[in-house]
């Protein structure tokens, strides 16, 4: 395959609540950032993530173009997924050859409605939805079948809001505490925050990422895999769309550094570590991850993103980027980036 | 553009009003199971499912592929949802070629459907972004102004729309599929019919359909049956607000035109290309479209069509199916028409089949006319 990197990445500073600004308006300062730092104006492919029940109305995304000032006409898709799953879009498009730089972003303002009984509306319509199962329902059914130790989801809980306490785009949150439950095994600590934000990524092929990035975050494997919709269907107490994109992405072909991890409720990451074959050397989540900062449609890329910065940066050499969609993980994506 | 890619199986259900016999999973996988049959292939050789339908709200189901997963047999696979507003059954495809020409995957199943009868797509349509005012219902509350900018442009007269509305339905008896399939079609009947935007009268406006068509696209080495090769692709985007923007004869088509022509090698489209697949949803978008596509010069569509050129014996058959006009199941129009496109050049499309076809067209547009997605098909391997 030909050689792709993420040479810029930015994200907002994402906020908890609605803090009046339009999509757009979200948008817009992020793309400017990696505009900057990529030193690119245009690019050969364009590609975003977003979802039209945060806003409540069709095309959400399709203001996002005034913000980019698409114009002239630009090359360009959209996915109705997460915008790890436009990122994958553009790397393919990518290795047709005949274009050499992608611009990926995505973006969510949860803070219009209520996520929880939002994604009701992904199940099946006719035999799952009717039953009024919410996400965060459906994630502790997920959580009992996987029987995590409280103490283990507390250390989580309590590591990846610490670190997004350092992370200047994560949000404040105080180490956890409290008995009550939010849906039994879950406590409410467990459960990602509702979070507005946004996120762009820069990718660029071969010599041209090299002269746009001092140590670009060469991609070397990415894959994705679906599992059944139905929980029944599935052992839920693992991840085997999780492992099979891990093993075609070739995660265990060397150490990992760091991982970046879609884990929006504490259990999650204990599945995902399993299923990756992480070691205890990993570091996982150094962002604060979804737990400290859960822009949905973006909270994806963003780990794809933040798995990226350790290398540009040099903190690492090796990363993994992972993106989950569907219900109780259905839907995995795993990126392997190296230096 | 990178490695070969063809169409080695269509697959489409019969287009109608209320499918009351399926559910939005079953819709799916008929159309995907006839695709397969066409290509002699199973499930299990499909390497990766790419799905496209517009917006979520007109069947109420949100990022519907994490449920329609187990129905198109994508367990265990990739899978990918596309939507880029109505263009989005023609970027299906795409992102499904994208796949094989990137040389990630030898077959893709790519399908795209509406079930407009689980909702109102019209008021769905006209449902709006926070703080963002809209005077319009429908589509065709925003097109029509578009349409009637044109013909003030272009002195086109006021007949030319119901023509296309005739001969598209006209097509359409020929094709088991379609949706409106209305014996003894005329000028007369269509010109009875009430106006709903000036100038669309209603048999000027497509149907509400539900429906789903599917396709199975190949790399060179893993082609069975008849191949339709694909000679070039390509999207474009622009904004909806953007101020001095065409939106009669928009720059984002004009562009995605020339992209797609100049990889296919085509530099006369009215004598090169055999047939063409437009999205056409309202008759008046043929002559529009003639001109953006750049068949005939600006202002001259409307003779084109006036002539008879893009009528099933015409030299520029023009929805020889019958086209949206006749069959609209949103999400998956676009990718009817390259469907459609490639059974031409297959020589598989039966009854409107263009004797001798060896280039298609197809084509969808979206948005506020500002998303487009354009591929070029032939028999001969490019």
């Amino acid at each position: 395959m030909r050689d792709v990197a993420v040479v810029a990445f930015a994200q907002t500073r994402h906020s908890a609540t609605d803090e009046g600004l339009g999509e757009s308006e979200l948008i817009l300062p992020v793309l400017d950032e990696v505009r900057d730092a990529s030193g690119l104006r245009t690019f050969g492919f364009t590609c975003s993530g977003s979802c039209d029940y945060l806003a409540g109305a069709p095309f959400s995304f399709v203001s996002a173009l005034d913000a980019l000032g698409a114009w002239p006409p630009i090359s360009e898709s959209h996915v109705e997924m997460d915008a790890a799953w436009a990122l994958y879009e553009a790397w393919v498009r990518l290795q047709h050859g005949d274009v050499d730089t992608a611009l990926v972003y995505g973006f969510g303002k949860s803070s219009q409605g209520d996520l929880r009984e939002i994604m009701t509306l992904q199940l099946d319509p006719y035999y799952l939805a009717p039953l009024g199962l919410d996400q965060v329902s459906y994630a502790a059914l997920q959580a009992s079948a996987r029987g995590a130790d409280r103490a283990e989801l507390d250390e989580i809980v309590r590591r990846s809001r610490a670190a997004g306490r350092d992370n200047p785009c994560a949000l404040d949150l105080p180490d956890p505490e409290g008995d009550g439950y939010e849906v039994q095994p879950l406590r409410p600590y467990d459960v990602a925050p509702m979070t507005d934000g946004a996120a762009a990524v820069v990718l660029a092929a071969g010599d041209l990422a090299r002269e746009l990035c001092e140590r670009p975050a060469w991609i070397t494997g990415i894959a994705h895999r679906i599992e059944p919709h139905y929980l029944g269907m599935r052992d839920l107490a693992r991840s085997a769309s999780a492992a099979e994109a891990a093993r075609a992405a070739g995660v265990g072909k060397g150490h990992v550094d760091v991982a970046e991890l879609h884990a929006q409720f504490s259990h999650e990451e204990v599945i995902l570590r399993e299923a990756l074959e992480l070691p205890a050397s990993t570091a996982v989540n150094p962002s604060g991850g979804p737990l400290a900062a859960n822009p949905v449609m973006a909270t994806g890329l963003i780990r794809i993103g933040e798995a990226a910065r350790r290398i540009t940066d040099g903190t690492a050499s090796r990363a993994v980027g992972h993106a989950a969609s569907g219900p109780c993980l259905q839907h995995n994506l795993v990126t392997v980036m190296e230096a | 553009m990178g490695n070969r890619c063809a169409v080695i199986g269509v697959g489409q259900t019969h287009y109608t009003t209320k499918r009351r016999d399926v559910s939005i999973a079953g819709l799916v996988r008929e159309a995907a199971a006839r695709a397969l049959e066409d290509a002699g292939l199973a499930w299990k050789d499909i390497d990766a499912v790419v799905i496209g339908k517009a917006p979520d709200l007109f069947e109420g189901v949100m990022m519907p592929e994490a449920y329609l997963a187990d129905a198109l047999g994508a367990a265990g696979k990739p899978m990918m949802r596309v939507h880029t507003a109505g263009s989005v059954g023609g970027s299906t495809a795409l992102v499904g070629a994208s796949l094989v020409q990137g040389g990630v995957h030898d077959r893709v199943l790519v399908v795209a459907f509406e079930k407009q009868s689980e909702s109102n797509a019209t008021w769905a349509l006209s449902t709006h972004l926070p703080f963002s005012a809209s005077l319009v219902v429908g589509a065709g509350g925003y097109f029509a102004p578009h349409i009637r900018e044109y013909m003030r442009r272009s002195g086109a007269p006021e007949h030319i729309g119901t023509l296309v509305a005739v001969k598209d339905r006209l097509n359409a008896l020929k094709n088991p599929y379609a949706h409106l399939r209305i014996p003894g079609i005329s000028r007369q009947m269509v010109e009875s019919t009430p106006m709903l935007w000036e100038p669309i009268r209603y048999l000027e406006t497509c149907p509400s359909s539900d429906g789903a068509c599917a396709m199975v696209l190949s790399s060179e080495k893993a082609v069975t049956g008849t191949p339709a090769w694909v000679l070039g692709t390509a999207m474009r985007s622009e904004p909806i607000f953007r101020a001095g923007r065409d939106t009669v004869n928009p720059q984002g088509g004009k562009d995605c035109a020339a992209d797609v022509y100049r990889q296919a090698g085509i530099t006369d489209p009215r004598r090169e290309i055999d047939v063409a697949e437009v999205y056409v949803p309202f008759s008046w978008y043929e002559p529009m479209w003639l001109e953006n596509l750049g068949f005939a010069a600006e202002g001259e569509g409307w003779k084109l069509t006036e002539s008879g050129a893009t009528a099933l014996d015409g030299d520029i058959p023009w929805n020889a199916s019958g086209g949206v006009l006749s069959s609209n199941p949103i999400g998956a129009s676009g990718l009817i028409r390259f469907a459609e496109a490639a059974l031409q050049v297959r020589g598989m499309a039966g009854e409107h089949q263009v004797d001798g076809a060896r280039r298609a067209l197809g084509h969808a547009y979206g948005g506020g006319a500002q998303f487009f997605a354009m591929w070029m098909v032939g028999s001969d391997k490019p």
